[in-house]
């Protein structure tokens, strides 16, 4: 029986609603945050941050120099032996406390910020960003009275000062990820968020000098990687925690060697998302889409490499194109926006690099039908089919809007797949058997597997990788580890 | 065709997710007047009570053929809704128009009763002049796993129906699993069923986006599969405005603008109508709404 066929053609798209930025107050331009005050850079230089999606002008911020980052350390230091350390553990944790009910109370403000400056949707840093970022100082407050108890006849005393360096996929999170637990264990913080990504760290300064935090307990400087480096290096630091790239992890090693120095790095990942035959197809397309094109693909536990079982693969692959050409590309002020922009110049061309790169390997490259806008950074989510193992699209963290697609006929192959690669930070696994799930979460060499789901996050469970996507863990009790001594 | 033995796994923290992304869509300006257009003609506007009168079904068929007399340009409704005893009183006053005229039938809303009997009582639906019918399927053969039953059930009521568009009803609030709503979907699509409709309205609950979600999903891959619409009606529990703009949401992003006509998709309500048209009218009135009082009751 054949029935009819209409083609409707109709099209419903969906007017702009774009969030005003109106009220949104960004300094033209911005200095460093040390021992409680904003204070001229010593280095007296400064350099431009932009909008991703316009290739606008924000601000100017400060490139903090050598001096200026001695001048933050000395800051900390005296923070962290005048007041922080004797502070009672019951009233440090009024103080981060505070910093989340106004992370909260601003949280429209801080949302804009972080999409103006980094490109993401605003869904995104509305839903995700900043109402995680409060949990985190949420969860850490609740702690830090606590430690007698979460390391029972262990008396857990704090180290010193923490420098900690922040990427730029997801700028205040990240913040918060790394001074909760440090201001919760007792430490003082030096903080280095992205050059690119700086402005909601500068927000979180204002909301923490705002707080009343006692001056020098938390330090928000600004620059590029020079800056980070004399913070690594500065010999009154006992704690270094770094998130970002692998390269980078691997030379703040190099140069603490010999020290005393206490380190917990987050680096790359290239995680597995494996689909079984007997999965929840339908939701296991949706959870490929969000664990790839979420945040533009700039989350280093993105589940990049997509394995899927044979006999399914050809359905999930017209499903992935299908859903792909729903999501839409586009202002990530607008909040119907579900693909933003890419965070930086730097960052598009390294991804265009590694385009070409796979279709000079030979692999399929599918790519969605919208347009992109005209101006600004912006890529289209992308497909590699039937990529091959060896291939450096499957092997190099992209940190982009592009997947790579690989078959498997047997678990024993799929777990080694999944596994012969230098990262182990994140992995999938989709189907609707228990035990199969238990035997993978056992055999993948991984920091986190998520089982019918991807990219769930919270503060209270632990994250950090295997081999070289780095080791320390940040969230939950875990977290608190890195930071105290025994 | 599926080995309906077979589970098809839905994830339900999965669906809810997805729905959660629907209903942050921003639905403003054109887009939404657009929507609440398209949303006030696919509403089979539905009566289905025992104390209904003559003069009731009356008046309903005059509300889906002018649902206002306040804002004009508005579409009329896809249906009215009503028991078999009804329909040649609807048919009288929707004779000439679009408005179709869908009969529940099969023993509404149990379903409890011999097939000779539902196959009368369709027979009986289709001699008033029943443009479509809204059949139940055996709920209680279905959770008992005797699917064959339910499957022939479906067919035999098809064969009866011939042209006639057949919406099968699940009652999805009897079913369960979202699994089970997945399979129930199948079986009453193979079984040759035009439309796939969640619920009687007589259960709690009844449609929910999640479920409706659940069978759009089924209807797409069938389509994959065979080049073959079908079509989808929620039915009770989507009483305002906002809610039905999230299933076109819903229905847009799943199954695309093919879908997006009174043709395959309807929403069986009774008190949407009247919310829709408070909607339009703030549009119409630069935001501001006018009194209920305006708006007829049915």
């Amino acid at each position: 029986m054949k029935k009819k066929i209409n083609n409707n053609p109709f099209t419903w798209n969906y007017s702009p609603a774009v969030e005003t930025k109106e009220h949104i107050q960004i300094n033209p331009q911005y200095n460093l945050f040390i021992n409680g005050k904003f204070v001229k850079p010593n280095s007296n230089t400064f350099f431009d941050t932009y909008n991703p999606a316009t290739e606008e002008k924000l601000a100017e911020l400060s490139l903090a120099n050598e001096k200026d980052v001695n001048a933050a350390v000395l800051a900390a230091n005296n923070a962290y032996s005048k007041t922080w350390k004797k502070m009672p553990a019951k009233e440090r944790a009024k103080y981060i406390f505070r910093i989340a009910r106004v992370i909260q109370e601003r949280a429209r403000e801080l949302a804009i910020i972080e999409t103006m400056d980094g490109g993401k949707p605003i869904r995104e840093s509305r839903d995700f960003d900043i109402p995680l970022a409060a949990n985190h100082f949420f969860y850490y407050a609740g702690w830090a009275d606590k430690l007698n108890y979460a390391f029972p006849n262990k008396t857990p005393q704090s180290l010193g000062v923490a420098a900690q360096i922040i990427p730029w996929n997801f700028p205040l999170l990240m913040a918060a990820w790394k001074i909760a637990p440090a201001l919760a264990t007792g430490n003082t913080v030096v903080l280095k968020p992205s050059e690119n990504t700086s402005l909601t760290a500068l927000k979180l300064a204002e909301i923490i000098r705002d707080c009343d935090l006692p001056a020098g307990v938390v330090n928000i400087i600004t620059g590029p990687g020079s800056t980070g480096s004399f913070m690594v290096n500065h010999p009154n630091i006992h704690k270094i925690a770094f998130t970002g790239s692998t390269h980078i992890g691997k030379n703040i090693q190099h140069s603490i060697a010999g020290t005393n120095k206490k380190l917990t790095l987050e680096l790359g990942g290239k995680a597995a998302n494996i689909v079984f035959e007997d999965a929840p197809i339908n939701q296991a397309v949706e959870g490929i889409i969000n664990g790839i094109f979420f945040n533009q693909g700039h989350v280093c536990c993105a589940g990049s490499r997509l394995f899927v079982q044979e006999n399914i693969a050809e359905e999930i692959i017209n499903k992935l194109k299908a859903r792909m050409e729903t999501l839409i590309v586009g202002n990530p002020l607008d909040k119907n926006t579900d693909v933003g922009a890419i965070n930086n110049k730097e960052q598009l061309s390294k991804i265009k690099s590694y385009l070409k790169m796979g279709k000079e390997d030979g692999i399929t490259l599918y790519q969605t039908l919208g347009e992109l806008p005209k101006k600004g950074y912006f890529c289209k989510p992308s497909l590699f089919i039937n990529a091959t193992q060896s291939s450096r699209v499957v092997q190099d963290e992209i940190f982009g809007p592009v997947l790579t697609i690989q078959t498997f006929r047997t678990i024993e192959e799929v777990i080694e797949k999944a596994n012969n690669i230098p990262y182990g930070l994140s992995a999938g696994v989709w189907t609707d058997k228990g035990s199969k799930i238990f035997n993978l979460t056992k055999q993948l060499k991984a920091g986190v597997v998520w089982a019918n789901t991807y990219n769930k996050f919270d503060p209270s469970s632990p994250f950090g990788g295997f081999k070289e996507s780095g080791f320390g863990r940040e969230g939950g009790l875990h977290g608190l580890m890195p930071y105290l001594k025994f | 065709m599926p080995d309906f033995k077979h589970n098809y796994p839905i994830d339900q923290i999965g669906v809810e997710e997805r729905i959660q992304r629907f209903n942050s869509r921003s639905i403003k300006k054109e887009t939404k007047l657009i929507g609440l257009k398209l949303a006030l003609s696919m509403i089979d506007l539905t009566t289905l009570e025992g104390k209904d009168t003559p003069e009731k079904v009356k008046q309903v068929c005059y509300k889906a053929l002018h649902p206002s007399n306040d804002i004009q340009g508005l579409p009329q409704l896809a249906a009215v809704c009503v028991y078999p005893i009804h329909v040649k009183t609807a048919k009288k006053y929707l004779k000439n128009s679009a408005v179709k005229v869908a009969s529940v039938a099969t023993g509404f809303p149990s379903g409890n009763t011999s097939l000779q009997i539902k196959l009368i009582e369709t027979k009986y639906a289709i001699d008033q002049g029943a443009d479509e019918i809204d059949m139940v399927i055996s709920r209680g053969e279905f959770l008992r796993g005797n699917y064959t039953f339910v499957f022939d059930e479906i067919a035999a009521i098809k064969n009866v129906c011939g042209k006639i568009r057949l919406k099968v009803i699940l009652e999805t609030g009897e079913l369960s699993t979202l699994d089970n709503i997945r399979k129930a979907s199948d079986i009453a699509i193979y079984a040759g069923a035009d439309f796939i409709k969640t619920s009687t309205g007589k259960i709690q609950p009844a449609s929910t986006m999640p479920v409706t979600l659940v069978m759009l999903e089924a209807i797409k891959d069938y389509y994959i599969k065979t080049n073959i619409q079908i079509g989808m009606k929620p039915a009770g529990g989507i009483s305002n405005a906002k809610n039905a703009l999230q299933y076109l949401v819903m229905l847009n992003e799943t199954l695309g603008s093919k879908w997006m006509t009174n043709e395959w998709f309807r929403f069986g309500a009774s008190s949407l109508a009247n919310d829709l048209l408070l909607q339009l009218g703030k549009e119409k009135y630069n935001g501001v709404y006018y009194s209920k009082d305006y708006i007829s009751l049915d």
